[in-house]
């Protein structure tokens, strides 16, 4: 299925999910989804026989000030050999998705990664702490506006 | 020696207490084995085969730090990392010594400047004895490193130390 005719079922199953269809982009096409309906889209993505995109290859987040943070989601279909590109833009001042680790597993490192890079707060994710960053940090790294810290603890971060 | 001289059986010898210590100590860095990203490859490099850490007495990684005499910090330290690679080295017993591998443990290497997360310096949480410079280091020069500090450890002072210190740990 391409992403059009892909777009139109979901269109229809679950009206209003699919917000737009971007093709214009350099890379691959992407579809934006409304974070509401977010699981149960994907949800049937992975089990509808005709799609079964059972792999979430990459979930990663774009800052994009000063009013969007987005959340991309590149899904693959081993039975089909075929992929798809979602993306949800949230609100940068509060940025909240429902959490897909129920769909794929392999969401919940992801989505703890991008929790603490971009400070996404995932609901629904059953142990949404920071990943790489010692639990105390300040703030979320990969936001344009990050203002690297003197010290952390008393040492130094100063070469 | 004039006091202890003709004293002993032919084949006998006679030495201070220090130099067999250190002796000892020198002949059996034990390092632990512990790597934090690419300087760890060639920390490995240099036990295996062709460069053969076992010639020094060093190859006998341990998978303790209660065993290890040793610390190689190979590799980049996070803040993350720090606080392990400090409890790490405060569990080591006396004497102990620490050799800094490779650019990032030294100084932050790349990330020196912008990587906000990288402790700039493995000297700023545990004393060290030897930097090696490189990103990484070949063998040869972690080699050089430890022949370097045996050359240290065989000159420090154990028994007669005094309040002098010896090489390593408290200095």
């Amino acid at each position: 299925m391409d992403i059009d005719s892909i777009a139109d079922r979901l269109s229809s199953l679950f009206p209003g999910s699919v917000r737009g269809i971007e093709k214009e982009h350099a890379g691959d096409p992407f579809l934006v989804m409304d974070p509401a309906r977010l699981v149960e889209v994907c949800m049937h993505l992975r089990d509808d026989q005709e799609m079964r995109f059972e792999w979430l290859m990459c979930l990663s987040g774009v800052d994009y000030p000063p009013e969007t943070i987005a959340v991309v989601y590149h899904i693959h279909s081993q039975t089909h050999g075929q992929k798809l590109v979602l993306k949800v833009l949230l609100a940068r001042s509060e940025p909240r998705v429902p959490s897909v680790e129920s769909v794929w597993k392999m969401a919940n490192f992801h989505e703890r990664e991008c929790y603490d890079m971009f400070g996404v707060d995932f609901e629904g994710h059953p142990d949404l702490r920071r990943i790489l960053l010692p639990e105390d940090w300040e703030g979320h790294p990969l936001r344009k506006d990050y203002v690297y810290p003197e010290s952390y603890r008393g040492v130094t971060n100063k070469a | 020696m004039s006091v202890i001289e003709n004293r002993f059986e032919p084949g006998v010898l006679v030495t201070s207490l220090d130099t067999v210590i250190n002796w000892a100590r020198r002949s059996s860095l034990w390092p632990m084995t512990f790597g934090l990203a690419c300087c760890a490859i060639e920390m490995m490099c240099t036990g295996f085969a062709r460069y053969d850490l076992d010639r020094f007495g060093s190859g006998a990684f341990r998978a303790t730090p209660r065993q290890s005499d040793l610390m190689v910090v190979a590799g980049t330290v996070t803040h993350l990392m720090a606080s392990r690679v400090k409890l790490l080295y405060e569990q080591m017993a006396e004497p102990k010594y620490v050799i800094s591998m490779g650019s990032c443990a030294n100084a932050g290497g790349p990330y020196w400047e912008h990587g906000y997360s990288v402790l700039k310096g493995v000297d700023k949480i545990i004393p060290v004895d030897v930097y090696v410079t490189g990103c990484p280091p070949r063998p040869e020069a972690l080699l050089d490193a430890l022949l370097y500090l045996q050359n240290r450890v065989i000159k420090g002072r154990t028994i007669a130390r005094g309040k002098a210190p010896i090489f390593g740990g408290g200095v």
